[in-house]
């Protein structure tokens, strides 16, 4: 890469949110751009495409009032980096990562390139402390583990970020006292949605240990590309230099994604499903990839991106794609939210995949992974017993087919519902689970092991006093 | 090769250079300053372009592109088991050790160790004849894997000297041989460009099963030794628990498991889980017979193009010394999207859905170097690569171009189901969407290695199912009562096959593998109780009784018991079946 920079005023083109600059030396792939506007603002952008003698630049500030006479452009020879140090708690900035807060700039100790580089798998350390978050239908069901990447799916209504704020607030580790931080970065959410989480955070306190990146509705919706990237750098600085447990909240990466799919419209690029990029799974990986922990390093990455659903369809191109990379989902329905069941987790497409390593003996309880299982199968059941009834009437169910329905229907009300500050144990939420489960005859319960029946089982339990 | 290219525009991945005048289609070549390593993959005239297996940002037009003169290669020979490497074979141990915990760029190391010794035990004489594949000696590269050393490809020749047993480095010379074009002096390490299948004698017909103790696969839908199987499925369907069942339990000898563009995590959990895990048939760590091959979804995209081909050409490697080597590819659908990824940059008329339009021939160039053959070099022996790819269909829709053309193909479907999943019904397999063309041979493999009416009685339980879905249709319409009673007693029927055959907890220390002589006695045991419940029905007995029988859920713990216990369990449920039904009057 060149080193000094360089000023060019021969803008060729503007169209969307790029602009075309000719006459340029050695441009670098990514490097970084300053744009003067004529009437004095400033703008930055990034070297999408490079050659010889022609830069296409993406400008993060979008291209109004751009001409091609007057606005000059600066090449500064350096990729996109962030300033970074631990005085970075406490603080909020922009999209960008300009502060924002009234506070000063931050006096670097580090400057890394926002893209970051992969974390060699072979560092990695496999993600195994589970994460009491207090809800039911997450730590029972499918329980979030530190250096995972949970994803809630949401819709528009539904009330994600109460959720976000609650695990947030109640989020645990068995063994306290850690160092922990929480990051926050918006993408085009509204300046109410992000003023809810910052009362959020200042009420419980925790608004000293967060890191606020705000992009919000009507800001530049090409910034957005920077924004996660920005905060996610600022999380492996916290987790991997400074050893703290960092969570993540990106909301909403719906956004992000709409704002990929306009750059790519611009560079006219052939586009994939629903017009979005066909590099959209490798840009995502980009950023959900960045978690994780490292063997030997005591931090932690933990990443709970929050998406809207468009028009509530699981299959769009953003849920799709983001489900394939992640560890799981957390879906909420509509469905429940209307019956007024908080949390509106739809637990059966619901999924942690690193559950099975951070559940268990000396890890949350010996019964957790049958349980589980149990649960699963027989509120599957419950519901297709339930969609049976709406045809055929209750008449002719068997006593068998009964018990399910009672089961389903005091799972969705007593099991998943709880309210906004109601902090469950993993015992709280293990013994819940048995007690419907004792709905059924012993001999239903064929995914738990006989010993944990013996165990576990209220009957067993209590019943020596009988 | 110290003519320079000239870097003239960068657009991500895809880099094009001028002056490249007399380099070759799919040469690798070092890209700018630090060394970036690329692919030729289009030229005209003296521009080339460029596909670069590193991250790009900061390279400026100007800076110079140097040519190999070779094509993407990756080196073969001992040291390959238990290792983990990046797409294009770069030892990712090593680079943690020598760059730290972030792959940083232009790393050049290579993929064998160079110093480590290895015990030679030469098998050929001096003055014998040697032809291709010959056995020129052997090195014991891990306990219960012997790695032969053979002539390489192509090398046909009077073996003129052969070193005395004795502790070598991959690089050191072994063996002379005289060829008719000249002396051409031996080492323990190979090279073999990637894109190139290597050389056999004869395809030959699949015979045997390959054995992955998952009892779904092995009962229903059973794949070959040298066989192709396809896993498509919706996020959060299993695919990837699957891919990791089998390259733990399938009976091969060397597992090579490709992560192409998939989670960093899932390769930490191999790394972590796999060198506890002991391989059932030879006691020793499962690492120690597997090659990973992890590019995950964050690292450069035309690695993860590269990824599956480096994987086959190691599988292949290990086939030609006559095992039995097991591939899986997770995910399939990450590669042809690398490839429509770059197709895309360099402006080419697109296919189906943004697919370049050669996605179909490529994806059966891969899977057609999966097979059984009988390999080169003069004793008769037989290998073979078995080919396990997942896809990943977009919102799980099974219409897509990958996944449709890799049904062209493969042999085996195994079709993992959303619903199933939500169930937590695993392996999430539908048994109705899924097929195997490898039934006859399987079957008469069982019927002859295991027990008798092993075919007839999947036929059977095949027919259960089946007749299970059409009356869940009737059931949707008019409610289960008024199902007549042997019509009922199927329902039940298709759920202690489901419950206690097809369901397999992988995550449960015994449940995670089934030998084939335990799936044999819990057909058997089911069998018996088919038996057991017709007899009842005809006598008259409600099948509403027989549904609520504590035998049931001994019947659906069945996998569950450690081999040490299985000859009491099964006893112990004979007799709970004996006395249940009894007690029902039968």
């Amino acid at each position: 890469m060149s080193p000094q920079s360089r000023e060019y005023t021969k803008v060729n083109k503007v169209f969307g949110p790029l602009i075309v600059v000719d006459g340029v030396e050695n441009v670098a792939y990514g490097e970084v751009v300053e744009i003067s506007l004529p009437f004095g603002e400033n703008r930055l952008g990034q070297v999408l495409e490079t050659q010889t003698s022609k830069a296409v630049v993406q400008v993060f500030g979008g291209t109004r009032d751009l001409d091609t006479k007057i606005t000059s452009v600066r090449f500064t020879g350096e990729i996109l980096k962030i300033a970074l140090s631990a005085d970075i708690l406490g603080r909020i900035f922009d999209g960008l990562g300009n502060p924002v807060d009234g506070g000063g700039m931050i006096i670097p100790e580090k400057s890394p390139d926002i893209y970051g580089f992969s974390i060699n798998p072979y560092a990695r350390e496999y993600p195994r402390d589970s994460i009491e978050t207090g809800i039911s239908a997450i730590d029972g069901m499918n329980t979030l583990i530190r250096g995972q990447k949970l994803p809630i799916f949401s819709a528009a209504g539904l009330p994600h970020n109460i959720l976000a704020a609650q695990i947030t607030r109640q989020a645990k580790v068995l063994d306290q006292g850690e160092d922990f931080a929480v990051i926050f970065a918006a993408m085009g959410i509204t300046h109410e949605e992000a003023s809810f989480f910052i009362h959020d955070f200042q009420n419980t306190g925790a608004l000293e240990r967060a890191v606020i990146y705000l992009n919000l509705a009507d800001d530049p919706a090409i910034e957005r590309i920077i924004t996660p990237r920005l905060a996610l750098t600022a999380a492996e600085f916290l987790a991997f230099e400074k050893n703290m447990h960092v969570l993540v909240i990106l909301t909403d990466m719906t956004n992000y994604c709409e704002a990929l799919r306009e750059i790519a419209a611009a560079r006219e690029e052939v586009p994939g499903r629903r017009g979005y990029p066909g590099y959209m799974y490798t840009d995502l990986a980009s950023i959900y990839e960045r978690a994780g922990r490292i063997k030997g390093k005591e931090g932690s990455v933990t990443q709970i991106p929050i998406l809207t659903m468009p028009d509530d369809d699981i299959t769009h191109p953003v849920p799709d794609l983001t489900g394939y990379i992640t560890e799981g989902q957390i879906v909420l329905t509509r469905d429940f939210h209307r019956k007024g069941i908080y949390p509106p987790i739809d637990v059966l497409p619901s999924l942690s995949r690193l559950m099975k390593g951070g559940i268990g003996t000396g890890r949350t309880r010996e019964d957790h992974a049958d349980v589980n299982n149990q649960l699963y199968a027989s509120y599957a059941q419950g519901i297709k017993v339930k969609n049976l009834v709406a045809v055929v009437g209750e008449e002719s169910l068997t006593d068998t087919d009964r018990n399910y329905l009672e089961f389903a229907d005091r799972f969705e009300h007593e099991f998943v519902r709880q309210k906004t500050d109601e902090d469950r144990s993993f015992e709280q939420t293990l013994d819940l689970a048995w007690n419907l489960l004792s709905i059924f005859p012993e001999s239903e319960l064929k995914r738990i092991d006989r010993e944990y029946i013996q165990k576990y089982h209220p009957v067993h339990r209590g019943g020596h006093h009988e | 090769m110290d003519e320079r290219g000239c870097i003239i525009r960068i657009t991500g991945p895809v880099v094009q250079a001028e002056n490249m005048l007399g380099s070759r289609m799919f040469e690798i070549v070092k890209v700018g300053h630090e060394g970036l390593i690329g692919e030729i993959i289009s030229l005209e005239k003296d521009i080339a372009t460029i596909q670069v297996y590193e991250e790009t940002s900061g390279l400026c037009p100007g800076e110079s592109v140097q040519r190999t003169g070779i094509s993407l290669s990756v080196e073969l020979g001992p040291g390959l088991l238990g290792n983990i490497y990046d797409g294009i074979q770069r030892p990712l141990k090593e680079i943690n050790l020598q760059t730290g915990d972030f792959i940083s760029r232009g790393v050049s190391i290579p993929a064998l160790n160079r110093e480590k010794l290895w015990e030679f035990f030469p098998v050929e004489k001096t003055g014998m004849k040697v032809e291709t594949g010959d056995v020129l000696g052997t090195v014991n590269e891990s306990p219960g894997i012997i790695h032969y050393i053979l002539v390489p490809p192509g090398v046909n020749g009077t073996l003129t000297w052969i070193t005395d047993p004795g502790n070598y480095t991959v690089e050191d010379h072994i063996a002379t041989i005289v060829t008719p074009g000249g002396e051409r002096p031996v080492s323990m390490r190979q090279n073999w460009p990637v894109r190139i299948p290597r050389t056999f004698k004869e395809k030959l017909e699949p015979v045997e099963p390959l054995i992955t103790g998952q009892r779904i696969i092995d009962m229903l839908f059973p794949i070959t030794k040298g066989g192709t199987a396809a896993i498509p499925g919706p996020f959060g369907s299993g695919k990837t628990v699957v891919q990791h069942q089998l390259a733990k339990w399938v009976n091969a000898d060397i597992i090579v498991f490709v992560g192409c563009g998939e989670r960093g995590n899932e390769m930490a959990d191999v790394l972590h889980e796999f060198p506890n895990l002991e391989d059932p048939r030879t006691g020793e760590p499962l690492m120690n017979r597997m090659v990973l091959i992890a590019n995950t979804s964050n690292m450069p995209v035309a690695a993860r193009e590269a990824s599956v081909y480096t994987g086959m050409t190691i599988a292949e490697y290990y086939r030609d010394m006559g095992y039995d080597v097991a591939l899986m590819a997770d995910s399939t659908s990450r590669w042809a999207e690398a490839m429509r990824e770059i197709s895309g940059r360099l402006e080419e008329m697109p296919g189906e859905e943004g697919y370049p339009a050669y996605l179909g021939s490529r994806l059966a160039d891969f899977y057609e170097r999966a097979g059984r053959v009988r390999i080169s070099g003069k004793t008769e022996k037989i290998g073979s690569i078995s080919v396990i790819g997942a896809v990943s269909p977009p919102g799980g829709d099974f219409s897509e171009p990958v996944t449709q053309n890799t049904l062209r193909i493969v042999k085996v479907f195994w079709s993992l189901d959303a619903d199933l999943a939500y169930k937590r019904h695993f392996p999430a397999i539908n048994w109705l969407m899924s097929y195997s063309l490898y039934l006859g041979p399987a079957g008469a493999w069982w019927d002859r290695h295991v027990g008798p009416e092993w075919g007839s009685r999947m036929k059977r339980i095949m027919a259960i199912l089946q007749k299970e879905s059409e009356l869940e249709e009737i059931v949707k319409l008019v409610g289960p009562d008024v199902l007549p009673e042997p019509d009922k007693l199927i329902l039940v029927n298709a759920e202690v096959i489901r419950e206690s055959l097809l369901m397999q907890y992988a995550f449960h220390p015994f449940d995670t593998y089934s030998n084939p002589e335990k799936q044999y006695r819990m057909v058997n045991m089911i069998f018996r109780y088919f038996d057991l419940a017709t007899r009842a029905v005809k006598q008259g007995i409600p099948v509403e009784r027989i549904r609520t029988m504590p035998l049931l859920s001994y019947l659906a713990r069945m996998g569950r018991t450690p081999a040490e216990q299985d000859e009491q369990m099964f006893f112990d449920i004979e007799r709970a079946m004996d006395e249940q039904f009894a007690a029902l009057g039968v």
